[in-house]
């Protein structure tokens, strides 16, 4: 066997979007054929704040590089309020995970409503760059889950 | 404390209360354990000394069951626990009856040992000094030198909810609560990522921090579930430790009334209290000073928003 040669970085992205806005937006974006990186996997959930913040940290333990939730603007939500508890919840959840020394940038949250399919292409390419340049997740992998 | 025992008798002979929550002498000098009384007999055990730092609110979840009062001893931070478990439907204020003692800081016998005191046989109080017999002789610490961390940053001797109060409370604060998060705040990312590391690696998962936690007291834990990695002990590089710290402070965040007792039964010494006051800087800065338990009515910071809260990249923002 012999060690292999340094791929190039393929960073893989969860994307959390909520069924009513950003799952929308993402498919009007695939839709209008605008283009976001295949790394970006999205888990479709009822609403943003059905992310717990442990499915945050579990799609880091299990491998991501980069954690995004995208939901409805605040005052839109389908269910009035969620978003707003998904707000100061993520808040410290991300400040908890600077707090240990996690990178920041890791984690991001942004409003995209179903008609921002360009927004949403943009903030997906953007979020992508961003977790490039941070390279690969170390710090929050399960060593069972590396190869 | 013959004050204490005095009252409680009273209490149980006329049958005003079933039965009293407090303290028990252990097998140690210095491992008093929370017990039931039910007679003047049983009553003999009790103790009510430097020692008693374990906190009984969480025990009237299960007394709250039980047919008749209980009477229940509550030092003033165990009051704000109290509170909150009413605020959350867990205790039944009609079933307590509650004696604020007063307080005078707790000890632990971990900082006693630190200082290098071992074969400990008998501990006793004078004057602000603990004097302490040993299989190698006397020695004698500081009685605020021996206190818990928690007493060193005491929320105050006021009981903030009791029926009546015994004992006399003298004043312990001699810290800044905050100071602790402070310090990991300004370091950069890899010695913070490297002082977690050394501290949690060191968890066995005993779970005893979240037991003893009157917040935690979900009937079913997500740490138990053994669908997941988090029901055992994971390797200590791994991130499962961090996971279930990080969630399990999640889980009491706005909650933690900051009683200090996950980190006084911690076997490891981890100080857990650094996580808990994290969540609680963090919500008093961006949400507005908030004091779980300070009463039973105020809604939590993460039961209830506003429209102009911050984003999450406020956390970038602020560096
Ligand atoms: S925190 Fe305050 S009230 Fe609680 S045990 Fe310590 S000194 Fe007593
Ligand atoms: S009490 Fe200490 S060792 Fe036990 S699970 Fe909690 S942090 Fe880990
Ligand atoms: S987390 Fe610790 S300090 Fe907070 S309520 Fe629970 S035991 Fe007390």
């Amino acid at each position: 066997m012999s060690i292999t040669a340094k791929t190039e970085f393929k960073p893989k992205i969860v994307a959390f979007c909520c069924n009513w806005c950003s799952y929308a937006g993402a498919d009007l974006a695939g839709s209008s054929r605008l283009s976001y990186p295949a790394d970006v996997k999205i888990i479709r959930v009822p609403c943003s704040c059905r992310v717990n913040p442990m499915f945050v940290l579990r799609a880091f333990e299990k491998g991501a590089d980069g954690v995004i939730l995208c939901g409805c603007h605040p005052g839109d939500c389908h269910y009035s309020t969620g978003n707003y508890y998904t707000r100061r919840r993520m808040t410290l959840l991300f400040s908890m995970l600077d707090y240990i020394g996690v990178e920041q940038g890791r984690t991001r949250v942004e409003w995209v409503s179903a008609a921002e399919g360009v927004k949403f292409s943009t903030t997906m390419n953007e979020f992508v760059e961003k977790i490039h340049s941070l390279g690969e997740n170390v710090r929050l992998g399960d060593l069972r889950c590396r190869n | 404390m013959q004050e204490l025992v005095k009252r409680a008798s009273e209490l149980l002979a006329d049958g005003s209360v079933a039965r009293v929550l407090g303290w028990k002498a252990g097998d140690l000098p210095y491992n008093p354990e929370p017990a039931y009384f039910e007679n003047e007999e049983q009553l003999r055990s009790f103790v009510y000394n430097g020692f008693c730092g374990a906190n009984l609110s969480k025990y009237m979840i299960e007394a709250s069951k039980l047919e008749g009062k209980t009477l229940v001893f509550l030092k003033p931070c165990d009051t704000y626990s109290f509170n909150q478990l009413m605020k959350e439907y867990r205790v039944d204020r009609e079933k307590a009856w509650i004696i604020g003692v007063g307080c005078r800081g707790k000890l632990d016998i971990e900082a006693v040992k630190r200082s290098g005191i071992k074969g400990i046989e008998s501990i006793s109080e004078e004057d602000g000094e603990l004097k302490i017999k040993t299989l190698y002789g006397d020695h004698s610490i500081s009685y605020a030198e021996a206190m818990l961390e928690r007493c060193h940053s005491c929320k105050g001797k006021e009981h903030r909810v009791y029926d009546e109060l015994i004992g006399e409370s003298e004043e312990t604060n001699d810290s800044e609560r905050f100071a602790g998060v402070t310090e990991i705040e300004a370091m950069s990312p890899e010695e913070k990522f490297a002082y977690f590391q050394k501290e949690l690696s060191k968890c066995i998962r005993c779970n005893a921090c979240r037991n003893v936690c009157p917040a935690c007291s979900c009937r079913k834990c997500v740490f138990d579930s053994n669908k997941f990695d988090s029901a055992q002990k994971a390797n200590t590089d791994s991130f499962e430790e961090k996971m279930f710290h990080i969630i399990r402070a999640f889980h009491v965040a706005g909650r933690c009334t900051d009683c200090g007792e996950c980190s006084r039964v911690c076997p490891e010494g981890i100080p857990l209290h650094l996580f808990n006051r994290k969540f609680m800087k963090d919500i008093d800065e961006l949400y507005g000073e908030f004091r779980a338990g300070e009463d039973a009515e105020t809604k939590g910071p993460l039961t209830d928003f506003t429209f102009e809260d911050a984003e999450p990249g406020v956390v970038a923002e602020r560096g």
